[in-house]
């Protein structure tokens, strides 16, 4: 029992981190249609530059901003300057890819292919106990921090005016231009809020898994699964997607390590048989 | 037309000619790269009729021949098994986890497909990273023996292996080229052009798509077996992301569609890999920049640069 429930809140709080990057992932795709190899890269360099500046200043909070805003400055760059001049997706996505592998070098050739560890917030270590449960005080919070984030986006994409063009962008790009949404800008936001998103996830990570060069390619086919398990360009999906591919990941490493990462092939495959479109997936 | 493909087909006799008579005159260096050169070839042909033909680029194709290639060493060197046993095992599973994959993608177009193929090609990597019991984890698997075929010829030999590996190679192009200008390889195109057209005329585009996918992964599955053999030492790298977007690029640069185009461009990246990293480790980066380079200036591959230099530089 108690191994079910710490093993649960584990899986839940790696399910808080792949949403982080699923739900930027998925609204990227939903209004451009393209699908960003380069995403696990703005995750893995947000861990970098998160720690930059965590050696620099000393404050988490400082990491997270600045790790955020640089890449979704990069992130901005990238589809203002280069992906927006295709209107065909494939060479958008391949694009991407180049810069997925160019993100890698750099990456090794600034900060070195040792992986670098980054200690949690002082007064988040240490952990709770229950009864019998114990549990990292710092989970627990990426959990808490995630649910905000999945509030707060809902609100936005619920509530506000932008929002609003945003979910009009999705349903038709073509009719959004004509009723007068300025499309390239609601793009050009969105895959910097995509790219923040996952900068973001990539700090709040780095004091469970180290940051290390092969993060980028390793979580970017779980967020990817996330998607594919949840539905394309759906924040519920990416949610649901989440807390599945985080549990099956979670118990599949506690159950049988050696197949770890073999183990979301599970959902993925029974989701593809049964609803091909992902759970919350249109069309 | 008619010269074009008489121009093709002059170029691929005097490639082949020059591939039989030259090597025994090279320095080994660059008879290895040669050999290289022909085991992505072949790679990157099985890809491109996925690409190139099917119209389903995968980012997952490294899988096949990473299943392959860790058959071979394990078979061979904790089992001891023959030559004949290897490659039969070896070619077998690849193609059964290209049937099992292709269950779960044959629906799948655009972007979509994309996704899938990459995360189903990653899972493969899981497997070589994790289970370590079997696959040795990161330190991989060493010492892979060169087969011996039960022939006075011996495959230790660079030449002799070389040679072989260029048999293997001609017998796939042949293959390829007689899959794809069968009426079903003809199936493959017109669904890459109208699906739903294919549907109406009858196709069952589903099984077509299917059978398309296995027949891309058995060939990409052979592949493996020749680079665990030359290579002696096969690691998780070998089924990595970057080696799909490797064979991705060669696929690209020589230009999807054209089969032996995607050959040369195994031979353009393999050349450069070669070259570049006697100098310098930023091999990604490099390469990355090739790929936006590719797709910002050359986006149907160094073959139609070609032909449209041959045409005298007009644009269409």
């Amino acid at each position: 029992m108690e191994f079910l429930i710490v093993q649960t809140l584990s899986g839940i709080s790696f399910a808080a981190i792949l949403f982080l990057l699923a739900s930027g992932l998925s609204l990227i795709f939903g209004v451009m249609n393209i699908v960003n190899i380069a995403h696990g890269s703005y995750y893995m360099l947000g861990g970098y530059i998160g720690l930059s500046i965590f050696w620099k200043t000393g404050s988490f909070v400082l990491a997270i901003l600045g790790a955020g805003l640089s890449i979704a400055i990069v992130g901005i760059g990238m589809q203002r300057f280069l992906l927006r001049r295709y209107f065909e997706h494939y060479p958008q996505v391949l694009m991407t890819m180049g810069f997925a592998l160019i993100f890698r070098d750099l990456a090794l050739l600034i900060w070195g292919g040792d992986p670098l560890s980054f200690p949690a917030p002082a007064f988040l270590q240490g952990s709770i106990h229950i009864g019998e449960i114990v549990f990292p005080t710092y989970r627990l919070f990426v959990i808490a921090l995630s649910v905000a984030v999945a509030i707060g986006l809902w609100v936005f994409n619920e509530k506000t005016s932008f929002g609003a063009s945003l979910r009009a962008t999705v349903d038709d790009n073509e009719m959004a231009r004509g009723v007068g949404i300025n499309v390239p800008l609601v793009s050009a936001l969105m895959f910097g809020l995509g790219a923040f998103l996952a900068a973001f996830g990539g700090v709040v990570a780095a004091p469970f898994f180290g940051v290390y060069a092969g993060a980028d390619f390793e979580i970017l086919p779980l967020a990817f699964v996330v998607v594919i398990v949840g539905g394309m360009g759906s924040l519920k999906g990416a949610a649901v997607g989440s807390i599945l591919v985080g549990l099956v990941d979670n118990f599949g490493k506690a159950l049988v390590p050696d197949l770890s990462y073999f183990t979301l092939f599970l959902p993925m495959a029974i989701v593809l048989a049964i609803k091909p479109t992902g759970l919350f997936g249109r069309k | 037309m008619i010269t074009e493909f008489r121009v093709k087909i002059s170029g691929i006799i005097a490639a082949f000619i020059l591939l039989v008579i030259l090597p025994p005159t090279l320095p080994s260096y660059w008879l290895t790269i040669l050999t290289q050169i022909l085991i992505f070839g072949i790679m990157a042909m099985s890809l491109d009729v996925l690409m190139g033909y099917m119209g389903r680029p995968s980012f997952g194709h490294a899988a096949f021949f990473g299943v392959s290639a860790y058959v071979i060493a394990i078979l061979s060197t904790r089992y001891q098994v023959g030559f004949l046993g290897c490659v039969a095992t070896g070619f077998l599973l690849a193609t059964a986890i290209a049937a099992l994959y292709g269950l779960l993608v044959a629906h799948a177009a655009g972007v979509y497909f994309l996704m899938i193929t990459l995360a189903l090609g990653m899972v493969i990597w899981g497997l070589a990273f994790r289970w370590v019991t079997m696959t040795g984890g990161d330190n991989g698997i060493a010492g892979i023996p060169r087969p011996d075929l039960g022939i006075p010829i011996s495959l230790e030999d660079p030449i002799f292996f070389y040679y072989f590996v260029l048999f293997v190679f001609v017998i796939v192009l042949f293959l390829l080229y007689i899959f794809i200008h069968s009426p079903f390889g003809q199936s493959l195109i017109g669904i890459r052009e109208s699906e739903s057209r294919m549907r109406i005329l009858g196709y069952n585009t589903w099984l077509h798509k299917y059978l398309g996918y296995v027949v891309a992964g058995a060939f990409s599955g052979i592949s493996g077996i020749l680079w665990a053999y030359y290579n002696g030492f096969v690691s998780p790298m070998d089924a990595e992301l970057t080696a799909s977007f490797e064979v991705f690029l060669m696929v690209i640069l020589g230009g999807p569609g054209t089969l032996i185009g995607p050959a040369l461009g195994a031979a353009i990246i393999i050349f450069l890999k070669n070259f570049i990293s006697a100098y310098t480790h930023r091999w990604l980066l490099i390469i990355g920049a090739i790929y936006i380079l590719t797709i910002l200036y050359a986006p149907g591959g160094v073959m139609e640069l070609g032909i449209r230099f041959a045409k005298g530089g007009d644009k269409e």
